[in-house]
């Protein structure tokens, strides 16, 4: 196993479900409920010293009893490490701690999951849409459910008649 | 040091021991929300940004972002990898070579397919340009917003004679669909070489020229030190990257330290400021610049004289044009690779570049088959914007143009 994903595993031994390396890439699946205490570890052991949050993200897997995946990959300046912490969300209970207290870039990042998602970040300060408009009423793009042409909300826009006058 | 003397309290209010000023006009001091945009020639696209002001003084700011989203996330799921290349070009549509780079980059490590060493000279070059054409661009368009106006024609016309070297190597100005995954869409020919190489003598003495005009001018000085500061933790903690994160002194480049192209076989330095001022931000620019022309000339000098430009992995890459005109198998492949796409493992990535506005990720979800599963835009403009805030606050709004010119940012690919 990875030296990171060993020294996660060590601090938080039932919270990490997980632990994928390809490409490279370190990936570490951890349980819902342990995310936030695990980031906090990420970023305050100065052994890992995570303090750069690279993106947030999430994938939609509707078959899947555990429908939504966030994904967050941070960075650390000082070791040149990175890892990607991923955490499951069902669909009745789409919610996740907000990481905003412990990297303050999360904020907007995490709006545009909650946009094109729908997963609620609990204390969040500011949890709005961000790219779509404020009215949308269309539900959240990115879904797999969600129809690449959308659901027929902008067919009900009034357009100006410029033919006509 | 001080961020602002606040002159209503000395001047305006009335004073108690001196009646004879209870007279006086009163500036009126109540908050006052102020849109600014989306229509602002500012804001370098379609932005909004509700300012809470006091007096001139912004005490909030509220970014209203979206205006340009277009769902390309949406839309790579739909189509195969190749078809995504053009898509690419739209995000950050001033330098679109380093978005097809980024992208390029993240498949070919999803694809585990390595480009050979002549294509990945060319690549680096043409990166460098490209980096060389934003920064370019943006010191333009940050002296203009800031009202120094002679920089903008200057850095222009140099910009130009990179659009069209640009334009003989592959057709397009902006929107270029150069790369492709395993390599580049066709070689250099004889005269874009004896073109760069001019350019890189034309070039250096012309930086001195723009600085000339900025860093003896005392408006262009007293608008940018000193102006949005950001320490390096908050920097870091709001994910800022590029020259935006280096200004405030911290050593983040992708290119020495996730090193890509032909990066490794060439010596640069990464200039870090040290205030994390607008003022700094411009200065690692401009020192950008002056390493990039190095990294070219090293470049042109040790690219292998002749080899492939495009990696042999006929399940992935295209085949080479003039083959496909000629020859049916050829055709054909080149056809099932743009219409079904390539068998992808299942599995997932992250690959960042570094951009010339800062790190430029794709997270890409392959769950097998020729459509990505999910794919994931990290853009630099869009993570920049969240500092704004922060970084606005107790500033002029004259100042909020400054700071997000000072990010560089593109509202295309801030929008997606």
């Amino acid at each position: 196993m990875h030296s990171l994903a060993e020294r996660i595993h060590g601090r938080f031994a039932d919270g990490v479900l997980r632990v994928d390396e390809w490409r490279g890439d370190l990936a570490v699946t951890v349980k819902r409920e342990s995310l936030h205490a695990i980031c906090r570890v990420l970023r305050d052991d100065p052994a890992m010293d995570f303090d750069y949050i690279v993106h947030v993200s999430s994938v939609d897997w509707p078959d899947d009893e555990e429908r939504f995946e966030v994904v967050y990959e941070v960075y650390s300046i000082r070791h040149r490490h990175r890892v990607r912490v991923k955490t499951r969300v069902p669909e009745r209970d789409c919610s996740v701690d907000s990481l905003t207290d412990i990297w303050r870039g999360a904020e907007f990042m995490e709006r545009e999951v909650f946009d094109m998602m729908g997963i609620r970040f609990k204390n969040h300060p500011d949890l709005r849409r961000i790219l779509m408009p404020d009215d949308f009423q269309e539900g959240y793009p990115l879904r797999k459910d969600f129809p690449l042409q959308g659901k027929g909300w902008r067919d009900t826009f009034d357009f100006l008649n410029e033919g006509a006058a | 040091m001080a961020r602002f003397t606040d002159q209503r309290e000395t001047v305006y209010k009335v004073d108690p021991e001196r009646p004879e000023t209870k007279d006086l006009p009163i500036l009126r001091t109540e908050e006052l929300l102020l849109n600014m945009g989306p229509q602002h020639p500012a804001t370098h696209g379609v932005l909004k940004v509700i300012l809470d002001l006091e007096g001139e003084r912004i005490t909030k700011s509220t970014v209203v972002m979206g205006f340009l989203h277009r769902g390309v996330e949406k839309l790579a799921e739909y189509g195969t990898y190749h078809q995504f290349i053009p898509h690419t070009d739209r995000l950050d549509y001033v330098c679109a070579m380093y978005n097809n780079f980024a992208y390029c980059r993240a498949v070919e490590k999803l694809m585990n397919v390595t480009v050979p060493e002549r294509a990945e000279y060319l690549r680096t070059i043409v990166a460098e340009v490209q980096r060389i054409i934003g920064h370019l661009f943006w010191l333009g368009t940050q002296a203009l917003d800031i009202g120094a106006m002679t920089v903008f024609f200057y850095t222009f016309r140099d910009r130009e004679i990179l659009l069209d070297w640009f334009d003989e190597l592959c057709g397009a100005r902006l929107t270029t669909s150069w790369y492709r995954i395993g390599g580049v869409e066709r070689d250099f020919t004889d005269s874009l070489e004896a073109k760069i190489r001019h350019f890189l003598n034309y070039f250096p003495p012309k930086i001195d020229e723009y600085v000339v005009f900025l860093e003896k001018n005392r408006i262009w000085l007293a608008r940018t030190v000193g102006v949005a500061v950001i320490s390096a933790e908050d920097a870091l903690s709001f994910g800022l990257s590029g020259p935006t994160l280096r200004g405030s002194g911290v050593d983040y480049d992708l290119r020495k330290y996730e090193s890509y192209g032909a990066y490794p076989q060439c010596e640069f330095s990464v200039p870090v400021g040290r205030n994390g001022d607008t003022y700094d931000r411009y200065w690692v620019r401009v020192e950008e610049m002056r390493e990039s022309i190095k990294i070219i000339r090293q470049c042109m000098d040790h690219v292998p004289k002749d080899g492939p430009v495009m990696a042999e992995v006929p399940s992935v890459t295209l085949p080479p044009k003039h083959r496909v005109l000629t020859n049916l198998e050829s055709m054909i492949q080149q056809f099932k690779l743009f219409s079904q796409g390539f068998d992808a493992p299942p599995g997932e990535i992250y690959c960042g570049t570094e951009a010339h506005k800062g790190e430029l990720g794709f997270y890409i979800v392959s769950t097998g088959g020729g459509h990505p599963y999910r794919l994931k835009i990290r853009s630099p403009s869009f993570i920049h914007m969240g500092a704004f805030d922060h970084m606005a606050r107790g500033y002029m709004i004259a100042d909020a143009v400054t700071i997000f010119g000072s990010y560089d940012i593109v509202m295309g690919e801030c929008d997606r």
